[in-house]
């Protein structure tokens, strides 16, 4: 595929996506901000597991950091959503350093364990502490706030508003995804995950990139939350769940792993294979654990990287004689 | 004073039910090299099976006891024989993936069978009801019974481990997998072996908890493994006589916890492993590498 034909794509999906308010009825509006914030979500997991290799179970509490934060400041300092979810990408940044800090230093298994771990000391502390979290009801009655940008001031209380806010955060986080996995920053993470020792013998800290990208991942988890707060116009503990937790795992192994398109497509593909299985059963879990048993023992390259696989063999086979 | 030889009880009963899913947990990983994310899940059909056989057989619970955890071997042998087998050669995300698919599959269809309500398994079963005065306090002769059946079990892995052929090929064959095939050993069918022992021990552990700890929730099983996970942390993965010692002191840790600071009982052992985390990254009995 050319760089002008992924362009041209880059473009069409850009203004298809600026359309969906205006053409599309509340609900597909609504799925599409969904599949933008579990986008997010996705594309900032996939740099930890995707491009560094590690596999994270604790994604959840930084998630539920992200809406917490945004919830606690909304209710009780400050109703602007900007400054809210500024406030809920820093928590959840300040979460991912202290799970990171403990958890990079150690081998992949331990890695994994640990981060299942602390994402459930999380959950439990969000469930107990009832006083501030509002325990099992969680935070209820936030309100979408107009922005307010010195005499500007910008209404999202509508969903067709608040749309183009999920729609801006989402472009500025796609952007500094690619610009991550382009950048030497990126390459040394592919490295880390090739091969962390010759990584290492190469003379860079393995330990401190991996916590950067794991600090990163968790702020993109925060702002993920963020913005889903701000939807549903609550937090609920079911956020740091290490349920919740799986979710960009599947996504990401659905879309395929070793692209920055595959998380977006998988974020798609799940949000639509949820809303269609819901309907038929109540038995989601079941099913999202068939599905990943499906991609781990079939089709590992996920959806974009089973096409682009077909794709390089059918020029293969043109260029053979 | 009485009360802390109490808690302190109570804390070893909980200890040994962590142990005997940490010791299937470690077992695997040390042979196998995978970390199971399902055993917490055995550990729960262990006891969803054993309840249901012990309304059946009405009063064996000893009957129950026995085929309980036989049956979950049987998804045990499954799930390594025709699901993890193929993903040994994969990296490493991959097979962990593989087992948490388990987990969300295992808890679902627990749902499905079961209900997702706790279910209370009914009061009195086999011969271990009633207490003992202990201090001055009553204490259940059925945790007594756990008490020491964990130490048993430990004395039993210790002894196969070390002092029988069979033990021998396993150790053999968990410090070098090539090796021990190119001497002769089977080592796929002892993988499978393995791993079958590996959820027996995670399926009596479920079996016995049926009449200990009250009701049967499907989330008995997430918070077992999460316990058995800081345990092999604590202890140091792969290390058996680590996860005896870990979860005897995460037992003992978290029944203080709910004993004297209930809101932040799990805190405190979260505490504790950060704590080990950072002064000893292997674990207090893992081998330095």
């Amino acid at each position: 595929m050319g760089k002008k034909v992924s362009t041209a794509a880059w473009l069409l999906v850009a203004v298809a996506l600026c359309l969906v308010p205006h053409v599309a009825d509340r609900f597909v509006t609504y799925l599409s901000m969904r599949v933008m914030m579990l986008g997010i979500f996705a594309l900032g997991y996939n740099l930890l597991l995707g491009r560094t290799g590690l596999l994270s179970f604790g994604h959840g509490a930084f998630y539920a950091a992200g809406a917490y934060g945004l919830g606690l400041f909304s209710l009780h300092v400050s109703p602007h959503p900007l400054l809210g979810i500024a406030v809920g990408v820093a928590a959840a940044a300040l979460v991912a350093l202290a799970v990171g800090f403990l958890s990079v230093r150690s081998s992949e298994v331990y890695f994994s364990m640990l981060t299942l771990a602390f994402g459930m000391m999380v959950f439990a502390l969000v469930w107990n502490l009832r006083e501030v979290t509002g325990g099992d009801d969680g935070l209820i009655g936030i309100a979408r706030a107009p922005i307010r940008l010195g005499p500007a001031r910008i209404p999202i209380a509508r969903e067709g508003q608040y749309y183009y806010l999920v729609l801006s955060l989402f472009a500025l986080a796609v952007w500094v995804a690619a610009r991550v996995r382009a950048s030497p920053f990126g390459l040394v993470l592919a490295g880390i995950r090739e091969n962390p020792t010759r990584t290492e013998f190469a003379g860079i800290p393995v330990r401190s990139y991996r916590l950067a990208v794991f600090v990163l991942s968790g702020m993109f988890a925060g702002l993920s939350g963020a913005l889903e707060v701000l939807l549903e116009s609550g937090a609920r503990p079911s956020m740091a769940h290490w349920t919740h937790s799986a979710e960009p795992i599947l996504v990401s192994l659905l879309g395929g792993l070793h692209t920055l398109t595959g998380p977006l497509v998988g974020s798609l593909l799940f949000v639509a294979m949820r809303e269609i299985i819901m309907r038929f059963t109540e038995n989601w879990m079941l099913a999202f654990g068939v599905v990943l048993l499906v991609i781990i023992l079939g089709f590992r390259g996920g959806v974009v990287g089973s096409l682009a696989e077909a794709m390089r063999r059918r020029q293969a086979a043109r260029r053979a004689p | 004073m009485q009360s802390i030889v109490h808690v302190v009880l109570a804390g070893l009963s909980a200890g040994m039910f962590i142990w005997l899913v940490a010791s299937g947990l470690t077992l695997i990983f040390g042979v196998l090299g995978v970390l199971n994310f399902a055993h917490g899940s055995f550990y729960m059909l262990g006891a969803y099976v054993s309840f249901t056989l012990v309304k059946v057989l009405a009063p064996h619970f000893y009957l129950a006891l026995l085929f309980g955890p036989l049956a979950v071997c049987l998804a045990g042998l499954v799930v390594e024989r025709f699901f993890l087998r193929p993903v040994y050669r994969l990296e490493l995300p991959y097979q962990l993936l593989l087992t948490f698919a388990f987990v969300l599959i295992f808890d679902n269809v627990v749902k499905l069978v079961w209900g997702g309500g706790a279910l209370a398994p009914p009061a009195g079963l086999g011969p271990l009801r009633g207490s003992v005065s202990i201090l001055g306090r009553n204490f259940p002769v059925y945790s007594l019974f756990v008490i020491a059946v964990g130490p048993l079990v430990a004395l039993a892995l210790w002894a196969v481990l070390e002092r029988t052929w069979i033990g021998r090929i396993v150790r053999a064959a968990s410090s070098d997998r090539e090796m021990a095939s190119a001497l002769g050993v089977r080592v796929p069918a002892l993988f499978t072996g393995v791993f079958v022992f590996g959820t027996w021990l995670g399926g009596v552990g479920g079996a016995l908890a049926v009449p200990y700890v009250g009701l049967l929730t499907p989330g008995m099983g997430e918070s077992i493994i999460i316990e058995a996970f800081i345990v092999a942390v604590i202890g140091g993965l792969g290390s058996l006589k680590g996860a005896f010692v870990g979860a005897l002191v995460i037992g003992i840790l978290s029944a203080f916890g709910t004993r004297f600071f209930p809101t932040f009982d799990m805190f405190l052992t979260f505490i504790l492993m950060a704590a080990v985390l950072l002064v000893r990254p292997r674990g207090l009995f893992g081998a330095a590498r």
